[in-house]
């Protein structure tokens, strides 16, 4: 499906923005045939203005930010860039990792189209970028609390609005739902069962 | 005395106008603070995400199908061809090639989809500045288009018919043939339509030279779609990074050369006639082909025929859990991005392993138009800003999520 010859030429590419950003540049893999570079995060705004003024790079267009949650890591979340080469034809994807108070270098300066997407990966995730000239909430509601794509925050959220008739207003209330939310876990246990069955610690803590 | 009512005078001129949210014009619900120098625009301050209702975080919490109506409901002028961008990224995890027939249906309602979106822009974008009938030319079509999807998949608008692995349904004969002989009539009709429009003059005075967009603004702005080629880039998803079989049909890329409001507009009515030509091959092709499988056969994404669950234990089963727990999609990442009719429409997907998506973020070509409008609209009239927003071709759907 994905041919050889454009996995060779990414790879090349990838091997290229390495050599020409050691300091910025973690790693540099081809999956799916897709260029992926890991970066360190002082260093993403050097490695994208590098990317999009380079000959061979050419990443002119920017396409997208986003944030990915990952709880469980030290640094838990993980910023997404994705460019576009119209003139060359190729893609890049960066990836940078940072936590709740680290603030990511802003690329407003490169890309005005990137202040949107950066004030949007600040209000699902609360991912701070500094130097940006407006960061604001940008999808939520007029002071909203909380940031809605953490893995921690609830489906349902915290506030539900209706129009009081009585009030004749919109009014903000503590969500009550009328029976709990049900979180469907489809996973089988025969296909996703490890080693450790819910339970099993109990029959350790037993002889004593 | 006459002095100070001098001051006034130029202080008066400057105010701020609150356009929308409920605004015929805003194409949905958008709201602009617009700063006025008298009638000059001096800076458009958009305030979006009035419509949004979280897709991305209920993604995260439906499988891999359940997803797959959500797209539906973003850009809904083309709803099929949101969904295209969520199966390709999903079956580019799996690995799986989807079936000759599936893959000739879906370019066959991709084109569809192209032609009602556009459709519904040129009608309402002639109606903001003035024009009242050519709209109800472009729905009367658009109605029959929406009878099409209805009759692929039970559902005039929110189609869910493309599933991850194929298409739901095979089509029968005779809405092919009756969507063949639309694709005869199809380009009268776009013919009267451009002779009311193309050519009129207070059309042409209110949109050429107007949001002129330039190579710079594109790469700025992060543009894609007809705000590129109106500008004369020969920049097309479908014929640059190809997918499905959009490589072995033979159709044209129209551009502009001005990138105005206008040549916006001449390269939609271009590319429908584009797009109808495309339908046609696709109906050539799938009835030289003939008949064949629309689900990849025999792996767990598409449930087993009714008839044979009559009879096996196991095609029950799979049915039930297919219905379920949903196929899992190997651990990974992947962006699959399609031409819509508005840009490039991309699908960020991140996958664990499981039954649900990790993270999916829905890139949309929307956003990015929008939040040019600033720079678009800087020194144009008040009037104008209704041009330019629908010659942007904008869709609350998919801005706010």
């Amino acid at each position: 499906m994905i041919d050889a010859e454009a996995i060779e030429s990414l790879k090349d590419l990838g091997a290229h923005i390495s050599a020409r950003q050691p300091d910025a540049v973690r790693a540099a893999n081809v999956v799916l045939g897709e260029l992926t570079i890991l970066a360190e995060r002082d260093h993403v705004l050097g490695l994208l203005r590098f990317l999009r003024d380079d000959q061979q790079c050419n990443f002119e267009t920017f396409i997208d930010v986003c944030g990915v949650d990952y709880p469980e890591r030290a640094e838990r979340f993980e910023v997404v860039y994705h460019l576009l080469s119209m003139r060359m034809n190729h893609r890049v994807r960066v990836r940078v990792q940072t936590d709740e108070d680290t603030p990511v270098p802003s690329v407003v300066s490169l890309w005005p189209v990137a202040n949107w997407f950066e004030r949007e990966a600040f209000d699902m995730y609360g991912i701070q970028f500094s130097d940006h000239p407006d960061l604001r909430r940008i999808l939520t509601d007029y002071g909203f609390e909380g940031y809605p794509l953490r893995k921690d925050f609830p489906l349902t959220g915290h506030y539900e609005v209706r129009y009081d008739d009585l009030e004749k207003r919109v009014v903000y209330e503590p969500v009550e739902l009328a029976q709990e939310y049900r979180n469907f876990d489809f996973l089988s246990p025969w296909e996703g069962m490890t080693s450790q069955i819910p339970g099993d610690e109990k029959a350790e803590e037993a002889p004593e | 005395m006459a002095d100070t009512a001098h001051i006034s005078e130029i202080e008066d001129r400057k105010f701020t106008l609150n356009f929308g949210p409920q605004h015929p014009a805003a194409h949905g619900v958008l709201r602009m603070i617009l700063d006025l120098d008298g009638e000059v625009v001096t800076r458009v301050d958009s305030h979006i995400g009035l419509l949004h209702r979280g897709t991305e975080k209920l993604l995260e919490y439906k499988t891999f199908l359940q997803g797959m109506p959500y797209f539906d409901r973003l850009d809904y002028c083309s709803p099929m061809n949101q969904e295209h961008a969520w199966c390709l990224a999903i079956e580019k995890l799996l690995g799986v090639t989807i079936p000759r027939r599936a893959s000739l249906i879906r370019v066959l309602y991709s084109e569809i989809g192209r032609i009602m979106s556009h459709l519904l822009n040129v009608g309402t974008g002639v109606m903001d500045v003035g024009a009242l009938t050519p709209i109800t030319w472009c729905f009367e079509e658009r109605e029959k288009l929406c009878v099409f999807y209805e009759r692929a998949s039970g559902s005039r608008m929110h189609a869910a018919y493309f599933r991850p692995g194929g298409v739901h349904q095979d089509l029968p004969q005779p809405l092919l043939d009756d969507i063949a002989e639309w694709c005869d009539d199809f380009p009268k009709v776009l013919d009267q339509i451009e002779s009311l429009v193309t050519e009129n003059r207070i059309f042409k005075q209110r949109m050429v030279d107007i949001g002129v967009v330039d190579e710079k603004t594109i790469m700025d702005w992060g543009f894609s779609g007809v705000m590129v080629r109106g500008s004369g880039l020969a920049w097309d998803l479908r014929r640059a990074q190809p997918y499905e079989c959009y490589s072995e049909l033979d159709f044209k890329v129209p551009v502009g050369r001005n990138g105005d409001n206008y040549d916006r507009y001449v390269c939609r009515m271009d590319e429908m006639r584009e797009s109808t030509k495309i339908m046609q091959q696709c109906i050539e092709l799938m009835a030289k082909e003939g008949p064949g499988p629309v689900l990849v056969p025999g792996s767990k994404m598409a449930p087993p025929r009714r008839a044979e669950m009559k009879n096996s234990m196991e095609a029950l089963i799979h049915h039930f859990k297919l219905y379920t727990e949903g196929f899992h999609v190997p651990e990974g990442e992947t962006y699959a991005a399609i031409e819509a009719p508005k840009g490039e429409f991309g699908v960020y997907l991140v996958s664990d392993g499981t039954n649900r998506p990790y993270r999916a973020k829905i890139r949309a070509p929307g956003y990015p138009h929008l939040q040019a409008m600033d720079h678009l609209c800087k020194g144009h009239m008040l009037a104008d800003v209704s041009a330019v927003l629908g010659s942007l071709d904008i869709v609350f759907g998919e801005i706010d999520r």
